[in-house]
């Protein structure tokens, strides 16, 4: 296997609920990559799919309604379809996953070591005091004070950063080649969060994974990640480098997204930019680009669904003439400060 | 610890004192339940229902004559029968209790392997077949008549069936002491067992399908499926494991109930003088030194079914411990 090959492909993965009110879609033609050991961002609104698209690629959807189709291929293996065990063997060993709220993703009954260390031996074979040393010096790395007595805790005796640390100990704990974090800041103070994010950040470079870091918090994403994907009702709608998208976004949706982060320098600005309306239905999906009700820029072409095009790393699913659309941005944001 | 121990046994003991205050008023101070009435029979005259008051002790106040009844339940322990003049109430309600427990007991460990097994294999197939006919199985268990069960047994194995290989080995009805024979002990109640365990099995199995079901749907159960440790693995010890609270508690209200008396239609129609049986006929004959003794028997099961219970979240349940 060549080194250089992406690790994770997803391809055209889609995600629908069978529901009374008929199939609806959370997730349409998402496609992205990862490489070795880089940390790619998805920002996005509550309800965009973003959660979706990842629990999808563990095969954690369990609903019996849902469908999921599309491709997902880990190191050039095809994850979805794949038998539970198989799946099994993939899950929490090659690729980990940090979920949302520390507080409700701790079993309760047991131990903070027990849970780390049935990890563990589900994937090595190793003896049960050798498997809890290395909770303890995973406990350790993720910055647990006092880990040898935290070890024995439940997950209830513990603060929210602490559990949500806890976590992190336990999906590091096979050094997996990918970490999927789903928001993993959000429940958690400020202070604690930034804190969080520099944990991830460090373990990239300690344990070499590559991580898929979703959140609502753009600011999360200018401080740790590589690359960003944005995602707006179920699509990717642009997606670069964090250097290029956070100074020359190109979707309408992330120029409403960005400005509405208030500016570090210059002048204050009496009002931020908001995007009016809100996020569409899943069930009542406008035709053609989906963001197109809430656009200021909105057109003709727009009845069309947009594919993701661009030059570079940098792509955008959007009608609008690349060459504008710089312009265009400093009008929306200049109607604002008028 | 210790304190909340003793602390919790006061607590016992008060409710325990409360129970016996309110029986002994239900049957002593209730208008028209006179015991002296009830002793010297129908159609005594006022001589005789005065000889029978001032020798029972019911003419003294109500206080004194609560006194006096505790003290001959616990202390002399020689409180006698108001019925079958003579008959010591204290050591009849001992005889009994083996009785009770070990029919209890039996169909404690059968209703508690039957709950669990239908539970989980509900909660594990949900929607499927299996779940449904589990289910409905479930249900016909909890709407059977115990006394109705229990009969068509009798007469399935005690006449219709009895001659055959299948259920010979069926003793007549009645209770085999343990100590006597233990395995004429285990025929004798291998029947009752099953009879008494099926409202429960059906009970306790939806109960924990519902539990597990519920549980299931959390998201620490996401996290453990997402460690890759196989979905047995995750359903019993995540899952059930997490899922036994509600069906602890049940249990030990059940049992102590049953212990206490509840366990009644069984021992009446498999002929078990347990204590069910006794409090039965007690009501009848209103024999109030006898349902005193058995109302407080009951209630100190009950209370000590709960403080068991209790004791048992400590170990099940970590976020008690740190409750105390």
């Amino acid at each position: 296997m060549p080194t250089d090959a992406p690790l994770l492909v997803v391809e055209n993965l889609c995600v629908s609920f069978r529901t009374e009110g008929g199939v609806v879609p959370a997730v349409s033609g998402v496609s992205f990559s990862v490489e070795q050991r880089e940390i790619v961002g998805v920002v996005g609104e509550s309800g965009s799919g973003k959660s979706q698209t990842l629990l999808a690629i563990l095969g954690l959807i369990n609903s019996p309604n849902a469908v999921v189709t599309g491709s997902v291929r880990f190191l050039g293996k095809e994850l979805l379809g794949l038998k539970r065990r198989a799946l099994d063997a993939i899950r929490g060993r090659q690729i980990a996953m940090i979920f949302q709220d520390p507080m409700t993703a701790l079993t309760p009954v047991h131990t903070i070591g027990d849970q780390i260390v049935e990890q563990i031996r589900a994937h090595e074979s190793v003896s049960r005091s050798a498997a809890r040393k290395r909770s303890v010096e995973l406990l350790d790395a993720v910055g647990l004070p006092s880990p040898e007595s935290a070890v024995d805790r439940y997950p209830h005796q513990l603060s929210g950063g602490m559990r949500q640390r806890a976590v992190i100990a336990m999906a590091l704990s096979c050094n997996p080649a990918l970490l999927i974090a789903d928001e993993p800041t959000t429940a958690l103070d400020v202070t604690v969060q930034a804190q969080i994010l520099e944990l991830i950040g460090r373990l990239r470079d300690a344990f070499g994974s590559a991580v898929i870091l979703v959140t609502h918090d753009l600011g999360v994403v200018a401080e740790v990640a590589d690359r960003v994907l944005v995602m707006y009702a179920g699509r990717v709608v642009e997606e670069g480098g964090k250097g290029q998208l956070l100074r020359e976004p190109l979707h309408p949706y992330a120029w409403g997204l960005f400005g509405s982060i208030p500016p570090m320098h210059g002048p204050r600005p009496a009002r931020l930019t908001a995007i009016p309306g809100s996020p569409p239905k899943l069930s009542q999906m406008p035709h053609g680009c989906a963001f197109g009700p809430r656009c200021t820029f909105r057109h003709e072409a727009c009845a069309a669904q947009p594919s993701l095009g661009g030059t570079g790393g940098h792509r955008s699913a959007c009608f609008l003439p690349q060459d504008s659309r710089q312009d265009l941005r400093r009008t929306l944001a200049g109607r604002v400060e008028a | 610890m210790l304190a909340a121990l003793v602390s919790r046994l006061g607590q016992m003991v008060l409710v325990m004192f409360g129970i016996s205050v309110v029986a002994f008023l239900i049957f002593f101070a209730t208008p028209g339940a006179d015991p002296s009435a009830r002793i010297a029979g129908r159609n005594a005259s006022q001589e005789t229902l005065a000889q029978v008051r001032h020798d029972f002790g019911l003419d003294r106040p109500l206080p004194v004559q609560y006194a006096l009844m505790m003290e001959r339940l616990f202390i002399s322990r020689d409180l006698t029968s108001f019925v079958n003049r003579g008959q010591r109430v204290v050591p009849t309600v001992l005889e009994a209790i083996p009785i009770t427990l070990s029919l209890v007991l039996g169909a404690a460990v059968l209703w508690v392997l039957g709950g669990l097994i239908v539970g989980v294999v509900a909660g594990a197939t949900r929607g499927t077949w299996l779940d449904r006919t589990l289910m409905i199985l479930s249900l016909i268990g909890v709407s059977i008549p115990v006394f109705w069960l229990g009969e068509v047994a009798n007469l399935v194995t005690q006449s219709r069936w009895h001659d055959t290989w299948l259920f010979s080995w069926v003793p007549p009805l009645g209770y085999i002491a343990f100590t006597e024979d233990p395995w004429g002990w285990f025929k004798a109640l291998v029947i009752p067992w099953f009879t008494l365990a099926t409202l429960y099995i059906g009970l306790y199995g939806r109960v924990l399908r519902a539990s597990i079901i519920e549980t299931m749907q959390e998201d620490f159960i996401r996290t453990a499926r997402a460690k890759g440790i196989g979905e047995r693995r995750v359903l019993l010890h995540h899952g059930l494991r997490t899922s036994l609270v509600a069906f602890v508690t049940m249990f030990g209200l059940d049992f102590g109930a049953l212990v206490g008396g509840g366990a009644l239609l069984t021992e009446v129609v498999f002929g078990l003088q347990g204590v069910g049986k006794l409090t039965y006929g007690a009501l009848q004959t209103l024999d109030l030194p006898m349902i005193l003794a058995t109302v407080i028997y009951a209630s100190f099961f009950v209370v000590m079914a709960n403080f068991i219970v209790d004791v048992a979240f400590v170990f099940i349940d970590p976020r008690v411990r740190d409750a105390h």
